[in-house]
């Protein structure tokens, strides 16, 4: 029964719909932001695969189109910016230095880490991209003979830590003004992040679609001087 | 027919950009000039935000979804993955916290500064 499942086109598109879901239904019920919707579902979906051997080329044969609408989801963010070009116009130099501390601060600490732990040049460059969106984070690893296949899960579950955690940490660093929260989500947590300061409020995602789109041009345009380095 | 006009242009913004991306040799992604061309359109009135609001909303709502599949593909990688596990942990917690704590805190020292 499995595998005539794992042999259809629907199965990897309604698998990860249904277990979506189903973290939904659970971020609800708990009411804590620790069950985050994305990580449910991908361990669901990692038990599954695990416990039916369905192969990951089986599921993602449809999963994949589902992926297919990251590209057009991302190019909506110039709705938000759209919405709040005045205040971005108002602010843009403080907007700038701080998208560009973000991504340096990134970048310098992913480097900290790699000389602390004897990283192989490998491993250094397939973490240094990782608080960009994965469509910048993929070509940059790519252009640096990383490993793909981890820095595109190590940015995504940097988007799910930004959004899971970055209502503690706007505490925790007393950050109030609300398009430093949404500079903070964006920089840190790329388009994930994002998601989650245009729950806040528009000005936050505004902000935060900006430092996605500002962040993954830098960090392009200066990894391989990162990646030179070390 | 209002969604399909709206699926119409965020869709042909993304086509748009596929081709920049294809013709022009930086490595831009193609979602980020589609991003921009999507903007210059609103921005310059050429397309109202009444046209791209409803199918937009829906797009930005189910974007977390769509990282779905690509996160479990990790699983072709957990090899590689345990050699560098604690670095790679620590690049997601540790990394994710100093890079918001740092763009928050400096960004709102410059708002604060500037409106004294």
């Amino acid at each position: 029964m499995f595998a005539a499942a794992a042999d259809t086109v629907y199965f990897g598109v309604f698998l990860t719909l249904l277990s979506y879901y189903i973290g939904n239904i659970i971020k609800k019920k708990f009411k804590s932001a620790i069950f985050n919707p994305l990580l449910v579902s991908v361990i669901l979906i990692l038990v599954y695969i695990l416990a039916t051997h369905t192969s990951y080329e089986a599921y993602n044969n449809g999963a994949k189109y589902i992926s297919y609408f990251m590209t057009p989801a991302t190019v909506c963010f110039a709705i938000p910016l759209h919405q709040q070009m005045k205040k971005l116009k108002e602010n843009k130099a403080a907007i700038l230095m701080a998208i560009i501390a973000g991504a340096l601060s990134s970048m310098t600490s992913v480097l900290v880490i790699a000389v602390l732990f004897g990283l192989t040049h490998e491993q250094y460059v397939t973490l240094l991209p990782k608080s960009i969106t994965s469509a910048f984070g993929f070509g940059v690893v790519e252009e640096l003979g990383g490993i793909s296949s981890i820095t595109v899960p190590v940015i995504i579950l940097t988007g799910a830590v930004g959004n899971i955690f970055g209502p503690y940490l706007c505490r925790i660093f007393r950050i109030k003004n609300r398009m430093s929260v949404g500079l903070a989500y964006g920089s840190a947590s790329h388009a994930l992040g994002t998601s989650k300061a245009l729950e806040i409020g528009e000005l936050e995602g505004a902000m935060s679609s900006l430092s996605v789109v500002i962040s993954g041009l830098f960090t392009v345009f200066t990894a391989s001087f990162f990646a030179a380095i070390y | 027919m209002k969604y399909l006009k709206q699926f119409i242009i965020i869709f042909g913004a993304t086509f748009l950009g596929e081709i920049v991306h294809k013709v022009l040799p930086f490595p831009i992604p193609a979602s980020i000039y589609g991003l921009l061309i999507l903007l210059a359109l609103l921005e310059s009135k050429v397309v109202a935000f009444e046209e791209v609001k409803d199918v937009g909303e829906f797009l930005l709502d189910i974007m977390g979804i769509t990282f779905v599949p690509a996160t479990v593909g990790i699983i072709t990688a957990f090899d590689q993955l345990r050699d560098f596990l604690i670095p790679i942990l620590l690049v997601l917690f540790v990394v994710t916290f100093i890079v918001f704590g740092i763009t928050g805190r400096f960004s709102q020292f410059l708002f604060e500064r500037r409106h004294k």
